[in-house]
């Protein structure tokens, strides 16, 4: 029986980052392949660890590594890494798993160094092959032109950092028990990097992940007040806003709406990309969504040879015509209701 | 104090002109120019900042092979003090930890000459996409590790302090980290300047030093692709989306094409009409 598949949840006390819950997911797939268990990795100061470990069993995790020391709240690089690797040194995990985060790539490079096995970055799908039992790990290099499959032959544990939003939240099973493995690793006293300040994102905050629609706006939106309209057609869809990187550079939207390679990743059931040309840096990051609606008043835009439909015409005409016949399909819907 | 940068710097190809053959499924290679990595230059002007505030000197270091020259050349050209090249046969194939691996035994060698406060590095190569050399490099030279810069707060040199600001998928942190610290910079970080003319002059005379693994304290097995755990597999385009229905709005009217699209979708079970209002 093969060693663990592990997942380190990423969390701010008791707030955890929604990809290391896909994680689980995939930890779980991947542990029934290999005829292991999937686990979770709780690292901080263990006082918020009883919550997250319930969720962590919750979806699906068999065994909590739960690691508790105040030097690992908040998190920093330096810590959290020395803690992760001498757990991976006592326990043997197979693999580890991370989410492709700031923090998660930070600390995935740091501890793949210090055990010096390979990590795969920002994966967008994993399997176990049958025949070696090995991860393929497969992730976009060159911008997302291409596509590499990523083998870790002779060293372990092999570890990843996956994308977040590229696979399912799995079904929570409320009231999930597992077996806890606490610890209290010694660390270095003093510590060289501080966190002096943490300042969240504003409250308006923009899910783009889990939202069922999204309405995006690119270049072709022209200026920033082009995207109040947007917010209209998107709200009447119960969808957001979302953007590609050129909109973001012009400064029309914040980057928080950027969808791409270098924002992220969505699987939305509609997507409507408006004025979007379609550059490969962006497809890279919506290609997933159920269906893709284009409007673009550029025929030979690229856009529209992965959209589902596409409409080529005047996208100040085309949005205020959506947003008037969803309307329009309500009220008839709610005069029927009415009626009823 | 003044303080002594050694900034990496990462030669590659254009990513957005670089396809795989459908016929052959390899890499298409030729006619790709190269360029320095975009977030790199970053990386570098946040070392001439530095500098211009608190004095010192930047050694700029690549590794890669002997063309990786003209990207050296052009990083002295916006007045970088030292260029080193690493270079050899050897080195060929290297993932991010055979990679880390020789470039810190490079920056062992530099520090051996002059003590090196800060390695500054790009947040992460276009081509590679990891962003896992910076970090590497802190672990293996043993330095205060502060990734994703957004903004750079302060030097305190005297102290040897430095603060920066980091981005985080759901906020911001400002990090206090002493020296000797491995930073990565994004392109948010600062605005990259243009090479004045007198330095570029002067950049075409300085020599740039080619290092081997022979000019290095290495072990030829931690080299190169013998020294990289991982292995690419395969590599293949991204799968296609069909072309789907395209609907020309000018053929009947703005109101006909957003009704014909909203009947698609009723037809496939996507109904906006639960009349919430």
């Amino acid at each position: 029986m093969a060693g663990d598949v592990w997942v380190v949840i990423e969390h701010e006390g008791e707030s955890a980052a929604n990809v290391s819950w896909e994680l689980l997911g995939i930890a779980a797939r991947l542990a029934g392949d290999l005829d292991s268990q999937p686990a979770a990795v709780i690292l901080g100061d263990g006082d918020n660890s009883d919550f997250l470990t319930r969720h962590a069993f919750s979806y699906g995790a068999a065994t909590a590594y739960v690691a508790g020391n105040k030097s690992l709240t908040p998190f920093t690089a330096g810590p959290h890494s020395q803690a992760l690797a001498a757990l991976a040194r006592k326990y043997n995990p197979e693999i580890i798993l991370l989410g492709a985060t700031t923090r998660g790539r930070d600390l995935a490079s740091a501890v793949a160094t210090d055990l010096e096995t390979g990590l795969t970055a920002d994966c967008t799908e994993l399997e176990v092959d049958p025949e070696s039992g090995l991860l393929r790990q497969t992730r976009p290099a060159f911008g997302g032109n291409i596509l590499a499959t990523i083998i870790t032959p002779g060293h372990r544990p092999q570890m990843a950092t996956v994308r977040p939003g590229v696979f399912p939240l799995p079904q929570a099973a409320a009231g999930a028990t597992g077996k806890v493995v606490a610890s209290k690793p010694r660390l270095a006293k003093e510590q060289r990097v501080h966190r002096l300040q943490f300042l969240p994102n504003p409250e308006e905050e923009v899910s783009l992940h889990g939202a069922d629609v999204i309405v995006a706006g690119g270049r072709g939106m022209r200026k920033a007040k082009n995207f109040i309209m947007l917010g209209d057609l998107a709200r009447e869809l119960g969808g957001v806003v979302g953007a590609s990187r050129g909109a973001v550079d012009a400064g029309w939207v914040s980057a928080r709406h950027q969808v791409g390679q270098t924002g992220q990743t969505v699987r939305p059931i509609l997507y409507i990309a408006v004025g979007i040309s379609g550059a490969i840096q962006h497809v890279a990051g919506m290609q997933n969504s159920d269906i893709i609606v284009a409007i673009n008043n550029d025929p030979d835009a690229p856009i529209f040879d992965i959209a589902d439909y596409g409409i080529v015409g005047d996208l100040f005409e085309l949005v205020p015509a959506f947003i008037t016949e969803i309307r329009k399909r309500k009220d008839g819907a709610g005069a029927r209701e009415a009626a009823v | 104090m003044a303080i002594h940068s050694v900034v990496c710097v990462k030669q590659v190809p254009d990513t957005t002109q670089v396809r795989i053959d459908p016929d052959t499924g390899s890499l298409i290679r030729a006619g790709i120019p190269s360029v320095i990595n975009p977030f790199d230059l970053h990386a570098v002007e946040a070392a001439l900042r530095l500098r211009d505030e608190h004095g010192g000197t930047i050694t700029a270091l690549s590794m890669g092979p002997p063309q990786a020259e003209e990207s050296l050349r052009k990083v002295l050209g916006f007045g970088v003090d030292r260029a080193v090249l690493l270079t050899d046969r050897a080195f060929a194939g290297a993932d991010t930890l055979a990679t880390t691996y020789a470039l810190a035994a490079a920056i062992r060698r530099i520090a051996a000459d002059q003590p090196v406060d800060l390695v500054i590095c790009g947040k992460q190569s276009i081509d590679g996409d990891t962003g896992q050399v910076g970090p590497g490099l802190a672990r293996r030279l043993d330095l205060s590790q502060v990734t994703y810069i957004c903004e750079l707060e302060s030097l305190d040199s005297d102290a040897g302090i430095i603060r920066a600001w980091r981005q985080l998928e759901n906020g911001r942190e400002l990090l206090e980290a002493r020296l000797p610290a491995a930073l990565t910079i994004t392109e948010t970080c600062n605005r990259i300047r243009y090479a004045s003319l007198p330095d570029m002059i002067a950049a075409s005379d300085k020599a740039i030093e080619t290092w081997g693994m022979n000019e290095i304290e290495v072990e030829r097995d931690h080299l190169g692709l013998k020294g990289s755990p991982t292995r690419v597999s395969k590599i293949f385009a991204p799968p296609v989306r069909q072309r789907g229905e395209i609907i020309i709005a000018a053929d009947s009217s703005p109101a006909a094409a957003a009704a014909a699209v909203m009947d698609r979708l009723a037809e496939r079970g996507i109904t906006f009409d639960e009349g919430d209002g």
